[in-house]
């Protein structure tokens, strides 16, 4: 029998399930024979409350492993959360949601109230409707990465994560093994070739393809930051790595970020200004600094922009 | 007494919901209601936001089909830039769009639904899954893991990155494809055409036949039906065309994406953080009334599956022939949307090598020129899950100044509803209910893999 294994999804998009199923050949032995999963949403039926819904408090199965992806948007996810924490052994915080906030903490440079307020006032909205209140879970003043608000054992980011690395530390995990990870920069891991300084002072926004010759390997094509790119390598850590490159790279498109930034506890807008300047950039030119914090939001990081108070009104 | 029966998760679906039955003094359901559960603020959250960022942001709007969401909002960066994509670029998106397809019907209907069917909707919760169709049929299960391995992976080495895809960018696409690539590409999707076809004669002769009696009842309801057919014969199109909007009798409009304010509207109700869409331009507003609903319409599968006058493509037409015969058009059934989902498999892989074998598919020219301005683009694609709306502003920076989105899944909150509550109410009967009988209710909202 495996390890049992609890799966929970609080504010998550499921790509981050997908990529754990993109494991590939060892997924079936990993979900039949190294796991024992007992509770597991998106691939099994276990209930919260009770297989016939009469139960009152929510409960998930005890397990040595969990697994949760996902921001802290809403009491529900708040509620799972811990009760994810309560009930098993080690708890880990997979995808950059779940690690940093992820996509939808960008949420937390809105006003929230406002926000709703608009979407239920779109113009294919009926007139009159209200922000939805009864038996759907209140969201939180903010979105939250998971270790703000519980004890986290290990945290995998990722936009989604790497499934071989997802392989990697559930096994390590089920083994009581610290996993192997990575844990240089995405630059580290990538072959693209590096000439210094390049010929532009403004950082281009990415409306044209940047320069290659097709069907050539990446290692033949030039660093896109140095092709004047806001290419956020520099200040975003390893992982996504397949076929010899970083994914985006490979594809000839920019790095947004989207494992979170090298240091768990690291600023990516700041370290990003001083990469830029740092290869002759004008960081002023960035068109909209704040997304460059569009993956990791989380921890008070992102914080809507303070509306000027009317002058003579404040004392 | 009075009881609520809270099922929570609903499971094997995509996204987060729960269904509550609130059964009266008798014991029988006084009424239910599916409450979709999460709110994020994409629509809010991407305002001010340079506009050709926003397909790499929007895609996390679901995991299980971003690129319907990367390419949707592409298209309508397009249109706010006022640009035309290069036709490779076009083709390119196209074939990753309908390729993605491929992978989410193998997902869907063997790893979400089937369990359902293989082991049957009273098999204990323990075994009714992924994990017990490995030990029930452990050759069908390893083929299928296989099957949808290889098309993510296809689709992951030529575009980077399969989950939360970049390659598509506004004005075209970001790369070429190489002969090499095409040639491999074109081996995978073969192989996962021969699986489509053996798919869908497993399901017929394994699970539609086993299960005619459900399939004619469970979640049963009567509706219109919207979705995409091509702009000259009506056929069957996920990626680009015009859009059909089918009464119950049969009857229909056509129209372009960017006029959907003028066919449809959004109704809230206060216990779902989803909108409900409706057919606006029905003009009889909207009631999720079993007898006689109004401005209901479903999207998804079988909703494409019944506007389409015809399939392009030789083997989707032929099942499509087969599927009429048999239920005619439009057809109702609600499980129906599995048979409907795997005709879309095979059209899915049979339009994927159409596309591979275009001679301009490996052109260089894959991206236009574009100028960031202000404008408005609304960009439509049919998502497994329906007719997936992206519409945006944008200011004289080409940072995106507003946005309306209408998901898929949304059109079909209002029908499973009501799917719910017709399957809830005629299996619950005075008190008596079980495991296995609440899981068919679970199977009716299953059936439109919300
Ligand atoms: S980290 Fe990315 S893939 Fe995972 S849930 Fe968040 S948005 Fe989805
Ligand atoms: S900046 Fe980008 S292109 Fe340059 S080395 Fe780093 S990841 Fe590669
Ligand atoms: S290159 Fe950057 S944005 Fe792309 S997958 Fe890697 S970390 Fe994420
Ligand atoms: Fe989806």
């Amino acid at each position: 029998m495996g390890v049992t294994t609890a799966l929970e999804w609080l504010g998550s998009c499921s790509g981050c399930e997908i990529a754990i199923l993109n494991i590939g050949e060892d997924l079936v032995s990993l979900i039949t024979e190294t796991l024992n999963i007992v509770h597991a949403p998106i691939l099994m039926d276990h209930k919260y409350f009770g297989q016939c819904g009469e139960g009152v408090t929510l409960e998930i199965p005890e397990a040595v492993v969990g697994i949760v992806t996902g921001g802290v948007n809403n009491r529900e996810h708040l509620e799972v959360l811990q009760e994810m924490r309560k009930k098993c052994k080690v708890l880990l915080a997979l995808g950059t949601c779940a690690t940093h906030g992820g996509i939808p903490a960008l949420m937390n440079g809105q006003d929230q109230l406002e926000s709703w307020e608009g979407i239920f006032s779109t113009v294919s909205t009926d007139p009159g409707a209200e922000i939805p209140n009864v038996e759907v879970p209140p969201p939180l003043d903010r979105v939250y990465a998971c270790d703000e608000k519980v004890k986290i054992d290990m945290q995998l980011p990722g936009c989604p994560p790497n499934p071989e690395l997802i392989g990697e530390v559930i096994v390590a995990l089920a083994e009581g093994r610290v996993p192997v990870l990575p844990g240089k920069s995405v630059c580290d891991t990538c072959p693209t070739k590096r000439e210094g300084k390049g010929m532009v002072d403004k950082v281009k926004r990415f409306i044209n393809n940047v320069e290659f010759k097709p069907g050539t390997p990446i290692d033949e094509m030039r660093c896109l930051l140095e092709q004047g790119y806001m290419c956020m390598g520099p200040v975003t850590v390893a992982g996504c790595a397949k076929r010899g490159g970083p994914s985006c790279i490979s594809a000839r498109v920019p790095c947004r970020g989207c494992f979170g930034p090298v240091r768990r506890d690291g600023n990516q807008l700041l370290d990003m200004m001083n990469g830029l300047v740092s290869n002759g950039l004008d960081f002023k030119s960035v068109v909209d600094r704040r997304s460059v914090l569009r993956f990791s939001g989380a921890h008070g990081r992102l914080r809507p922009v303070k509306k000027r108070v009317a002058r003579g009104k404040v004392k | 007494m009075k009881k609520v029966l809270n099922i929570a998760p609903v499971s094997r679906i995509e996204g987060h919901a729960k269904i509550a039955i609130h059964l009266d003094d008798d014991g029988n359901v006084e009424n239910t209601f599916l409450h979709i559960q999460s709110l994020r603020g994409f629509e809010k959250f991407i305002e001010g936001r340079p506009a050709e960022e926003v397909p790499r942001i929007v895609n996390r709007i679901c995991g299980i089909c971003p690129w319907m969401h990367h390419l949707a909002s592409n298209k309508a960066v397009d249109g706010a830039f006022g640009v035309t994509p290069t036709p490779t670029g076009h083709k390119l998106r196209e074939m990753c769009q309908v390729m993605a397809h491929i992978n989410d019907k193998i997902l869907h209907f063997f790893f979400l639904a089937a369990p359902d069917f293989v082991l049957g909707p009273d098999a204990d919760y323990s075994v009714r899954n992924i994990m017990g169709m490995v030990k029930a049929a452990p050759e069908l299960a390893k083929q299928v893991v296989k099957m949808r391995q290889l098309g993510q992976m296809m689709l992951d080495k030529f575009a980077g990155k399969a989950i939360h895809p970049v390659a598509g960018v506004v004005g075209g696409f970001a790369k070429p494809m190489a002969e090499e690539e095409r040639k491999e590409l074109l081996q995978g999707t073969q192989t996962l055409l021969d699986f489509g076809c053996y798919a869908l004669d497993f399901a017929i002769n394994n699970v539609f036949a086993k299960y005619m009696d459900i399939i004619g009842d469970l979640g049963a309801i009567k509706t219109g039906f919207l979705g995409m057919v091509d702009r000259e014969d009506g056929s069957l199109r996920l990626y680009d065309g015009k859009l059909r909007l089918m009464k119950s009798d049969g009857s229909f409009v056509d129209f372009e994406g960017n006029e959907y304010i003028d066919y449809i509207g959004e109704h809230v109700e206060p216990w779902a953080y989803s909108k409900m869409v409706y057919a606006k331009s029905w003009n009889e507003g909207f009631d999720m009334a079993l007898t006689e609903p109004k401005g209901i319409y479903r999207v998804n599968t079988l909703a494409r599956i019944n506007v389409c006058d015809k399939i392009s493509t030789p083997k989707a037409q032929a099942a499509l022939e087969t599927f009429r015969n048999s239920f005619g058009r439009p057809a109702q059934q609600t499980l129906l949307y599995h048979y409907a989902r795997l005709i879309e498999l095979i059209y899915s892989c049979e339009r994927t090598i159409e596309l591979l074998e275009w001679e301009g598919i490996t052109g260089q020219n894959v991206r236009a020129k574009v100028e960031p301005k202000a404008g408005r683009g609304v960009g439509v694609v049919e998502a497994p899950r329906g007719t997936l709306i992206h519409d945006y502003t944008t200011d004289e920076n080409g940072c995106i100044s507003g946005a309306n989105l209408i998901v898929g899944t949304t059109h079909n909150i209002a029908p499973m509803n009501m799917s719910v509550k017709q399957a809830a109410s005629t299996f619950i009967k005075d008190g008596v209910y079980s495991e296995g009988v609440l899981n068919q209710v679970e199977m009716a909202v299953r059936a439109y893999d919300p």
